[in-house]
């Protein structure tokens, strides 16, 4: 249902009311920006010398760039590992041995349910008693995500494969194919495109997670641009969080725009018998960006946790 | 196990500040996500672009950051205060930022709800004559609310498991601030890790099943 359909194409009345709710609707808007701009103002966060160093190159090469480079690695490297994990377990779910299934499902559903900072606070903590001292914070805060971010890519290549109509698996039996090249050869190829959509909007939660690494001094965007950038340019703290967060919001809303686009493309495309698998809702730390029209594929295991 | 049953009660302490956190931030984040969506679908464009602004922004957002700003920004620089006490001023702090935050997914949520009402539903309540926020209040929302339970239970259990990260916005009552200072003391201990997770799952996973069985009992036969 599109949402133009809940009022009429509006009469002179309608219009009236309309044009009378437009207006006000823009004065609060316009109110609660200028109480924005007024409380800014009068804690002097307008200043021209607060604001000054973020159009130096200083400012960004010193500690904008490096922690973004940091956010980008962790996020890069827990990716692959996440991705890797998500394709064990999701096809160990749907393995045909029990004794491969029911472990795997456990570990699924145990990392999905565990709050991620908890996780990362515990291999943290974990990490220097079994190897001894050094700086584990990289290390915490890629493992945590690999596991939480792994489990839930997990669901969706289950769910991704088991969206792929039954037919197709019959039709592959009965040419003669082995579990392994049906596996191969039909679903996989048919799911990857249903569940891209839904991986790519996970990678967003991903990506926006690494922040978390900010409690456990891992040195990200969030870190250098939030707490050692302001203690650097007394008094820039305001100003730090506005350009990080619109660098996050940027690099995410990218990221999102390049998964609707598959998800639109992979609606039209032929290639593939399933529909895309929605974006998992259950997310964790951070919900799936849920990109417009969640509800569109057959949703994962969510409802039923 | 014994490091479990030692610090169990400090433990507990915290984990109940993690309850209170959800149960706060459950209501908050419902009562603003629906205003959220009532604007996102109105007929007024301007509400329209603000409500979708905010969305997209919030959601794109870390929470981290969210709640960090809340109480570096917020409250140290642009003094917003809650209360003279500072763990309690630190709690409305991250209630207000987790609340806030949530809210932009209870809102598209209860968006991809309306979605599924099917549009005979609306075009017979314009036709009978009610108003745009009739039909949204008596035909729509109802119908919504009701196809979006289980997606809502996961939006509260990621914020209950989101309720975490009040240590980024300075409130260190909380079972994760906790947890890491008795790791301080006792090193990494598996018990202590296990026994609040299971705390948690215990708080969470009843929520799944029963917003999955509400939702099955309550689920729009058409």
């Amino acid at each position: 249902m599109s949402t133009s359909v809940l009022f009429d194409a509006p009469g002179p009345r309608a219009r009236v009311r309309n044009g009378l709710l437009t207006v006000v609707g823009a004065a609060l808007v316009a109110g609660a920006l200028y109480g924005i701009w007024a409380g800014f103002d009068a804690k002097g966060q307008w200043e021209a010398k607060i604001w000054q160093p973020f159009l130096r190159w200083h400012t960004w090469e010193t500690w904008i760039i490096p922690g973004l480079i940091g956010t980008l690695r962790a996020a890069a490297v827990a990716a692959v590992l996440a991705l890797a994990f998500g394709a064990i377990f999701g096809l160990a779910r749907l393995s045909d041995h029990k004794w491969i299934r029911i472990p795997a499902g456990v570990v699924v559903e145990v990392f999905r349910a565990i709050p991620l900072l908890l996780l990362i606070f515990f291999i943290f903590y974990l990490a220097p008693q079994l190897m001894g001292g050094g700086d584990y914070a990289f290390m915490a805060v890629v493992l945590g995500l690999t596991l939480y971010n792994g489990s839930v890519l997990a669901e969706v290549v289950r769910a991704g494969v088991n969206a792929v109509p039954k037919g197709q698996s019959e039709a592959a039996y009965a040419v003669g194919m082995r579990k392994n090249q049906v596996m191969r050869l039909v679903l996989l190829p048919q799911a990857v495109t249903a569940m891209m959509p839904a991986i790519i909007s996970q990678l967003v939660v991903l990506l926006k997670d690494t922040a978390l690494g900010y409690i456990i001094a891992y040195v990200d965007l969030l870190n250098t641009g939030f707490k050692i950038l302001p203690a650097a340019l007394f008094g820039s703290l305001i100003p730090a969080a506005i350009v990080i967060g619109i660098i996050y919001v940027l690099l995410n809303m990218a990221l999102s725009a390049l998964a609707t686009w598959l998800e639109q493309r992979s609606r039209r495309s032929r290639k593939t018998a399933a529909r895309p698998v929605a974006p998992p809702g259950a997310g964790g730390i951070a919900l799936a960006a849920g990109a417009g029209g969640a509800v569109a594929g057959p949703t994962l295991s969510d409802t039923g946790e | 196990m014994d490091e479990l049953i030692k610090y169990a009660p400090e433990l507990a302490l915290g984990f109940l500040e993690n309850v209170k956190l959800s149960i706060v931030g459950a209501v908050a984040s419902v009562i603003l996500g629906t205003i959220l969506v009532a604007m996102r679908v109105s007929p007024t464009p301007v509400l329209r672009a603000a409500g979708t602004f905010y969305v997209n922004v919030v959601r794109n957002t870390p929470l981290t950051l969210v709640l960090a700003f809340s109480a570096l920004g917020l409250s140290d620089t642009l003094g917003l205060v809650f209360s003279d006490q500072p763990t309690t001023n630190s709690f409305w702090l991250v209630a207000m930022g987790l609340s806030a935050y949530t809210a932009a997914f209870v809102c598209e949520a209860l968006r991809a709800g309306v979605n599924t009402v099917p549009l005979g539903q609306a075009e017979a309540a314009r036709a009978i004559g009610l108003t745009f926020m009739q039909s949204l209040t008596m035909i729509i929302l109802p119908q919504a609310f009701r196809s979006v339970i289980a997606p809502l239970g996961s939006v509260m259990i990621a914020m209950i498991k989101n309720t975490t990260v009040a240590t980024a916005g300075g409130f260190l009552l909380d079972a994760a601030a906790t947890m890491k200072e008795v790791f301080d003391t006792t090193g990494a201990s598996i018990p202590i890790f296990l026994g609040i997770v299971v705390a948690f799952m215990a708080l969470t996973m009843p929520i799944g099943f029963f917003t999955g069985w509400l939702s099955r009992r309550l689920a729009v036969v058409r």
